[in-house]
């Protein structure tokens, strides 16, 4: 009985991230347009757009390979196991083990490796920009999440989610190092989600964009695929500072049905709260030159390595 | 007992190969007939060491022959860790002589690399045995020796001249500091067996330290002594390029490991000190200068000197934590780094095993002008994206899994006491996930520019795909980085008797922990299962694609590139090697490289093409070869006048230096007593 509980939960959040994942879009699209005085399409727009995308036929470029088909399966894939390891509503689901921090960071970075081949294999110079910078923004951005992983690890002598999040229940004070673990997190979460200040999400000016230059030769169904990954990401990123940051109302294992009830709501709680500081964030400020976007990523490198140093010469702070 | 004499025997057989095949007529069968008789061999040899490292455990097997100097003879011996070297050793030739038989068929002058191929094999096999200082020295320098005759094979281009008369410089001074270290090692008894050795502490264990750090180090390729490496590598034939970048570095880590962490007696503390920082700019200077390439095999030859960093982050680790009388946590770090090695050997082995084929389909090994062989040849890239997601460290493949308990080993480092490696350990993590997303970049770069977009030259547009012999090895190696990827709680537990051997203690066994995950600490601490991962993320992909295929739509279109409306017909629009890699010289190249990029634009009216000029510096070779160079040249230009002097004026030099000697012998006897 415990047994299918805890299979059961696990399903529940394999299936929920998949679903909210384009209500979080959609939210985050209406409360941007409310805060900027304009109406905003409705709630459940991402569906619609991804079914629509999905019905129609793909044109592929005459010489686009097999990786270019079969990539954005990949992506999606990748990325939805990924979130399907980071704890929502629950923390020591019935795989949580799989994976720790470290793998789940590098569970993405597989995402965006595939994601920068298959942006040079039409061969057009959209996508080889796209590609070279969302490279370059990846090779500072991954060591910063590494850093992060490292100062939670050291803080809760743990690299799995769970137990992370389970010490941050259970020893939560105010720390420097958590302070700055945050700071970076939330500057690396903007630029993996190409989130302004580092990417714009609805330009469609060639020279600025990044992920949109990579996915710019795909059509239908392959492009509702990569759509859809880029959504998950953007809900991995918010469900892990939750966990993090926010831990309270997580239901630990092996709990009763009504905790998770408990856990799913403050969950949805917490995405809403998150949505909109996102977008907050991202209406009070500008988008920032590419050249300008390593500085950036290179503050949250640094915030990373000093709280890890901070605990590596003192466990205190 | 039996694996060693197996093994012993390989070496005698290996070299009459090439006289084997003075008896046939033709180039392509003599190819054949040694390529086959080596991988035989191989195979062989890599049996007895699996069934010695398996089955002997700690157990160590040794014999004393009858040749070499007459009062030593020559020692041999197996343990473990040589046990497992030596599986290292001969599965990448075992990869590289299948690729051969098909590989080598292409081969312009087959009689300059056929009878140096099994002798350097031999050499590699023969260091790994060795169990007295003269047996290692003389293995060694024949290692050196043949792989030097292999990449002068085409010593027509005046570059491989060079690359030849570096490496040789720098092979030989690599074994004069070994030399040094072992008559330390040895001291004033004379005891050049190994097993005296272990016996006796070193006289000054930590110079010791630093001269096989020279020693091992130049052949392994760590910074500063990596120039010979992306120059040699490249040079040589590509199944030789796999064997030294893929093996001989290897081979050169087990020098290092058998001398520091078997000969030379219990780690002081600062010995991590210096080889950790040190490894980390392996690591980082590796990946950055292999981003700058567009030749492709020399792409892979740098990003060598990088996965050496990573190998030496894991030995310094553990040198750290035995130091502080914390074996459990050296035995994880000596874990990830001789895991690393494995997996190592197998991705860069591929890896210039697809970058071979490229060169034979094409005769191209700059990037820049090719591009689009994934349509001309689907095999070779499919392997090649495979070696390309494994050198990456991207799960679910092997060379995750390694980073990963090096990570893992870093986050026990806390709890060392001693404040030098506290404040340089979260520095050198920082480095090596630099590294790594950085790996990342390089392998989109170098996979992109090759295999993806639009062929850049006719060559690119008429490329076959490899014969069936290289893509077979290919795809072995392949294979292999999977299984290694996904089931690595069976290799750590092989690794357990090595480890053990070294530092004293194993890591917890993982080949009976529930769902084959691997647990380096405690299971609340960290744990990951490449197993899953693959099931998952394969399950995944299946499921979206069986129902978007069934419920929604199939229907599939050709047409033109989208291009934003602008598609360009020319390949030159595409991104090359270097546009690629612009964004990160512009971040990284200024300081690291003093790279400076000059436009020439034309005043408006002037018909002449624009330019842009990019330069950049090697500053490891301004700070130091160059001045080197300068000094022995200078030297070389004073002392000439001493090669035309008279027989007295010689006699005269001659007392001169024996009095000299005398005089100052008289001053250290005097200082001494």
């Amino acid at each position: 009985m415990d047994l299918i509980l805890e299979l059961g939960a696990q399903g529940v959040q394999m299936i929920l991230v998949l679903v909210l994942a384009p209500l979080l879009l959609g939210y985050t699209r209406k409360v941007k347009a409310r805060l900027l005085r304009r109406r905003g399409p409705p709630l459940l727009q991402p569906y619609r757009d991804l079914l629509r995308l999905i019905r129609k036929e793909a044109v592929l470029a005459e010489n686009a390979s097999w990786l270019f088909r079969s990539g954005p399966y990949m992506i999606f894939s990748a990325t939805w196991v990924a979130a399907a390891l980071v704890p929502t509503f629950a923390t020591g689901l019935y795989v949580s083990w799989t994976a720790d921090l470290i793998a789940i960071t590098a569970l993405l970075g597989s995402t965006r490796f595939f994601l920068g081949l298959v942006g040079m294999d039409v061969g057009t110079s959209f996508g080889g920009i796209g590609s070279s910078r969302e490279m370059m923004f990846a090779s500072l951005a991954e060591p910063a999440m590494i850093m992060i992983a490292f100062t939670l690890a050291l803080l809760a002598g743990s690299t799995q989610l769970s137990y992370i999040a389970q010490f941050m229940l259970t020893h939560s004070s105010l720390r420097v190092s958590l302070g700055l673990a945050l700071a970076a997190l939330v500057i690396v979460a903007l630029a993996e989600n190409a989130r302004v200040p580092v990417d714009n999400p609805a330009t469609h000016l060639e020279l600025t964009m990044v992920h949109e230059a990579m996915v710019l030769e795909y059509s239908g169904r392959h492009l509702a695929v990569l759509e859809f990954a880029a959504a998950l990401k953007l809900l991995l990123y918010l469900s892990l500072i939750g966990c993090i940051f926010v831990p309270w109302g997580l239901a630990p294992a092996g709990s009763s049905l009504a905790s998770y009830a408990v856990g799913i709501a403050t969950y949805l709680g917490k995405l809403a709260v998150g949505g909109f500081l996102l977008v907050l964030l991202e209406t009070s400020i500008a988008k920032m030159r590419v050249f300008r976007v390593p500085d950036f990523l290179g503050i949250a490198l640094m915030l990373g390595l000093l709280g890890m140093l901070l605990l590596f010469v003192s466990r205190s702070f | 007992m039996t694996s060693l004499i197996i093994a012993l025997w390989s070496v005698p057989a290996l070299l009459s190969v090439p006289v084997l095949a003075v008896t046939t007529r033709r180039w392509s069968a003599a190819t054949r007939l040694i390529y086959g008789a080596c991988l035989a061999i191989c195979l062989v040899v890599l049996a007895a060491a699996l069934a010695q490292l398996v089955g002997g455990g700690s157990t160590a097997s040794s014999v004393q022959l009858p040749v070499g100097l007459p009062w030593i003879g020559a020692h041999f011996r197996m343990d473990a860790l040589a046990a497992f070297f030596l599986v290292v050793t001969n599965l990448g030739a075992a990869g590289a002589s299948l690729f051969a038989i098909g590989y080598g068929e292409h081969e312009k002058s087959p009689g300059r690399v056929l009878p140096f191929y099994p002798a350097f094999l031999a050499g590699m096999n023969l260091v790994i045995l060795a169990d007295d200082a003269f047996t290692f020295l003389v293995s060694w320098e024949f290692m050196s020796l043949s792989s030097w005759a292999l990449v002068m094979a085409h010593h027509q281009d005046p570059e491989n001249r060079r690359a030849g008369y570096i490496y040789i410089m720098m092979a030989s001074f690599g074994t004069f500091a070994l030399l040094l270290a072992f008559g330390l090692l040895a001291g004033g008894s004379g005891g050049y067996a190994f097993a005296d050795m272990r016996a006796t502490t070193a006289a000054l264990p930590g110079l010791v330290l630093i001269l096989v750090l020279l020693g091992a180090g130049s052949k392994a390729g760590l910074v500063p002594l990596h120039v010979w490496l992306p120059l040699a590598h490249p040079a040589a034939p590509s199944h030789v390029s796999a064997l030294m970048s893929g093996v001989m570095t290897k081979v050169a880590v087990y020098g290092f490991i058998r001398i520091v962490f078997d000969l030379n007696g219990p780690p002081a503390w600062w010995w991590s000190v210096v080889v950790i920082p040190l490894a980390g700019i392996t690591c980082v200077l590796g990946v950055l200068s292999a981003l700058m390439q567009h030749d492709l095999k020399r792409l892979l030859a740098y990003h060598t000197v990088e996965n050496i960093g990573i190998i030496f982050i894991g030995l310094g680790l553990a040198l750290a934590f035995s130091a502080h009388q914390m074996p459990a946590a050296a035995a994880l770090a000596l874990t990830a780094a001789l895991l690393h090695v494995f997996n190592h050997s197998l991705f860069k082995s591929l890896l210039f095993f697809g970058a071979g084929s490229v060169l034979v389909a094409t005769g191209e090994r700059d990037m820049e002008h090719l591009g689009g062989l994934i349509h001309r040849m689907p095999l070779t890239a499919f392997t090649f994206l495979t070696g390309c997601v494994a050198i990456s460290a991207l799960p679910p493949l092997n060379g995750f899994v390694s980073e990963w308990l090096t990570f893992q080993a870093i986050l026990l480092s806390p709890e060392v006491p001693s404040w030098g490696i506290k404040l340089i350990v979260p520095a050198v993590g920082a480095m090596l996930a630099l590294s790594a997303a950085l790996a990342a970049a390089c392998f989109v770069k170098a996979f992109g520019v090759t295999f993806l977009g639009r062929a850049r030259t006719p060559v690119a547009q008429e490329a076959q795909e490899a014969d069936r012999c290289s893509l077979a090895a290919m795809f072995c190696l392949g294979t292999l980085c999977l299984v290694a990827g996904i089931f690595p709680g069976f290799l750590i537990d092989g690794l357990a008797p090595v480890v053990e051997g070294l530092v004293g203690a194993r890591m917890p066994a993982q080949g009976t922990i529930s769902w084959l995950s691997i647990i380096p600490v405690a299971e609340s601490r960290s744990s990951y299962n490449g197993l899953l991962v693959f099931v998952f993320i394969t399950i995944s992909t299946l499921l979206a694609i069986e129902i978007i295929h069934r419920f929604a739509s199939r229907a599939v279109r050709r047409g033109p590139a989208w291009d934003c409306g602008y598609p360009d017909p020319s390949p030159a629009t595409q991104y090359t090697a270097d546009s690629f890699a612009q964004p990160i010289r512009r971040v990284f190249g200024e300081v690291v490289f003093l790279a400076r990029e000059r436009v020439d634009m034309p005043a408006p009216g002037d018909a002449r093409p624009a330019r842009m000029t990019v330069t950049l510096r090697d500053l490891v070779w301004d700070a130091i070869y160059g001045p080197v160079g300068t000094a022995v040249w200078y030297a070389a230009e004073k002392l000439n006048h001493l090669q035309f002097l008279t027989i007295r004026q010689y006699l005269s030099v001659v007392l001169a230096a024996l009095v000299g000697l005398l005089f100052v012998l008289m001053l250290v006897m005097l200082v001494w007593t």
